[in-house]
């Protein structure tokens, strides 16, 4: 199935995302518009904490959900960048639901929480040239 | 980019739709969504060769479907299966059952006896035949699924001043307006490049008719207008027996409202009416499936390793209780485990299969069961059935299609949240603040009821399901392309079945028809070897 892209209405500080997608699959129909996430803090909470936890310490069942608390893979911001850009496995790539300031910010977030101390700041540029060479 | 340009955008599908455009239909077919299934009946197999084995990974309706009808071909068939349950994401949960998600948070499901949630699964299209098929044939009792509920509400924080409106009064509303514009181009000449005099006639006649318009061709405040929409005062008996017409709604609000998006769902072939569930809640299809295999299963098997060779297929798993590993041998193997998961088994496949299976990510979903402890959607404002919409996270609440008119508590769907922001939100939550988010976004539809009536609740968020970690697989036209062939090709002995290995995604019909299709590769296969 897939996903349309969120179209993102970005006006006066508000921002807006307004998900429509056709019934694909078994789907809840209808159109769902909630304000979407903007810091880094933000992004965590409300995507990737859905899987990887509120304490970054993901989750072991028939498989794994890695873990982000502590790990030394985020020294160089390319790679957690690389796995939102495209992902990996059960996990989607998010460019269809996050700009590039919302995946740098999400990024930069969390190479300095949960254990990781990487503080050197993540920029746009860096996402959307990951992003082009997808 | 502007809202306005977005609306447009999506108001033009809509009609699009309305008007039956072919395009889309045509581009929806390219992707598998719209035709109806291939099933021509059960495969009907026969003549295994003496001795021979097959072991099926997962005992989901894939892996049980396949298990029973390898079974019958003649094949000593063993399926291993992770949960200590059979029937996958064919699930119900149900008072007194527990839950864990990843994460560790444990419910303790509260609903009084013979209420249910369906987590996953819910609803079965009249045209999904591998499915019916197997559910009369396994005795699985169906009933009416309420799928389409013109009394319904739907909501939109943007429209009407947040306040959410009868489907009925909105998308008569919705209909005339466009019948109303239509007729005006129509008169201005706009169409008559495109249509013969004859024609335009003919449409105007069924603008007139469709969109409740009088006879100016006009959609107003009116007794024609209102047997479409509703009325002020219904018509009655006696005295007071004439009806009193109603305000039509603004039509600015009317486009915000986004019902044409609600609109143009039930349009979708799957969405289409008549649609049926089990008596009992979902899970009982996985429970009728699993009658007729369970002497084959083993569970708590955990598939750590899948190896084939000259010789056969060997599977290495471990129990979940005691961590025993042990070894299962077969001369060939169904596997049916979700994607995301065989991406972290050790499998030695071609490594363009191995590509497959590493290339589709899954889909997140939230589902939120609230028991109520009356049917206040009944008994106050007559609703029986179907869903209300909204453009909250929650995305609906739906209410429950058995038992009407029944006394004591009853348990509605408070949460079926779409992939994306919704679902990660939600999922993102401990199972109290979901509820908490259930009860605070589903009051806008029943706001002196909702928590008033509220007893308990559950939910399963999909992204935190140990044994699938994901919905269901996401395809696109890309990853279809590059991939999908491989994904369903005999790899010498071992062949991938399920939902993620067909064109009915996310749906039971689109694993039990890559199962059969696959079984009856295999065992093509299998005489050859």
């Amino acid at each position: 199935m897939q996903t349309p892209s969120p179209r993102l209405l970005l006006a006066m500080g508000l921002a807006l995302a307004a998900i429509a997608a056709p019934a694909l699959a078994d789907e809840p129909g209808g159109l769902t518009q909630t304000s979407a996430p903007v810091t880094g803090e933000q992004v965590y909470t409300q995507v990737c904490q859905a899987c990887h936890m509120a304490n970054a310490k993901g989750g072991q069942g028939a498989a794994v959900i890695p873990a982000l608390a502590g790990d030394p893979r985020l020294a160089v911001a390319a790679y957690p960048i690389a796995m939102v850009v495209n992902g990996r496995g059960a996990m989607p790539g998010f460019t269809d639901l996050l700009n590039p300031t919302q995946i740098a910010n999400v990024v930069g977030y969390v190479r300095t929480h949960f254990g990781n101390a990487y503080p050197k700041p993540v920029t746009p540029q860096e996402v959307a040239r990951i992003e082009g060479a997808k | 980019m502007s809202g306005r340009a977005t609306t447009r955008r999506q108001l033009l599908s809509a009609i699009g739709m309305i008007g039956g455009a072919t395009a889309l239909y045509q581009a929806m077919t390219t992707l598998g969504h719209a035709a109806e299934t291939q099933f021509k009946g059960p495969p009907n197999l026969s003549g295994a060769r003496p001795g021979q084995s097959i072991i099926v990974l997962g005992a989901g309706l894939a892996g049980m479907v396949a298990a029973y009808e390898l079974s019958k071909a003649g094949y000593q068939v063993r399926i291993l299966e992770y949960q200590p349950r059979a029937g996958g994401r064919n699930w119900s949960l149900y008072g007194g059952d527990t839950y864990t998600e990843l994460g560790g948070a444990t419910q303790h499901i509260g609903f009084a006896p013979g209420n249910y949630l369906n987590p996953g699964p819910w609803r079965i299209p009249h045209h999904h035949r591998t499915l019916l098929h197997y559910c009369k044939a396994f005795g699985v009792q169906l009933e009416p699924f309420i799928q389409f509920n013109h009394n319904a509400y739907v909501h939109n924080a943007d429209a009407f001043g947040g306040k959410p409106q009868r489907f009925h009064e909105v998308a008569a509303d919705f209909e005339g307006n466009v019948a109303e514009l239509l007729g005006k181009a129509i008169d201005q000449k706009a169409l008559d490049a495109e249509l013969t005099v004859e024609d335009r006639e003919r449409l105007k006649e069924a603008l007139r008719e469709w969109g409740a318009l009088d006879e100016n061709m006009r959609y107003v405040k009116g007794l024609t207008a209102s047997e479409h929409r509703g009325y002020e005062r219904p018509p009655g008996g006696g005295v007071n027996g004439a009806p009193i017409a109603s305000t039509p709604f603004d039509r600015t609000d009317v486009l915000k409202s986004g019902v044409w998006e609600t609109m143009a769902f039930f349009m979708n072939m799957e969405m289409q009416t008549t649609m049926f569930q089990p008596v009992g809640g979902i899970g009982m299809i996985g429970k009728a499936f699993a009658r007729q295999v369970q002497p084959l299963i083993t569970h708590n098997a955990k598939v750590t390793k899948i190896f084939q060779d000259k010789t056969g297929v060997t599977v290495t798993y471990s129990d979940t209780g005691t961590g025993a590993v042990s070894e299962a041998k077969a001369d060939f193997c169904v596997c049916t485990i979700p994607l995301g998961v065989l991406n972290q088994i050790d499998i030695n496949v071609t490594p363009e299969k191995q590509a497959a299976i590493s290339a589709i990510p899954y889909s997140n979903s939230v589902k939120i069961g609230l028991e109520m402890k009356r049917r206040f959607w009944e008994e106050d404002d007559y609703i029986y059935g179907g869903h209300s919409f909204t453009s909250q996270d929650i995305g609906l609440i739906s209410y429950p299609n058995n038992h009407l008119f029944g006394e004591g508590p009853a348990v509605l769907l408070g949460a079926f949240a779409r992939t994306g922001f919704s679902a990660n939100r939600l999922a993102g939550m401990t199972p109290e603040q979901r509820i908490e988010a259930a009860l605070a976004q589903g009051s806008v539809f029943h706001p002196d009821s909702y928590r008033k009536e509220f007893s308990n609740g559950a939910s399963v968020a999909w992204s935190r399901v140990p044994w699938t970690l994901g919905c269901c697989a996401r395809w696109n036209e890309d990853t279809r392309k590059a991939h999908y062939q491989t994904l369903v090709a005999v790899d010498d002995r071992i062949v991938l079945a399920g939902e993620h290995a067909s064109y009915v995604g996310c749906w039971m019909e689109g694993a039990l028809t890559s199962s059969l299709d696959a079984i009856t590769r295999l065992h093509s296969r299998a005489l050859e070897a």
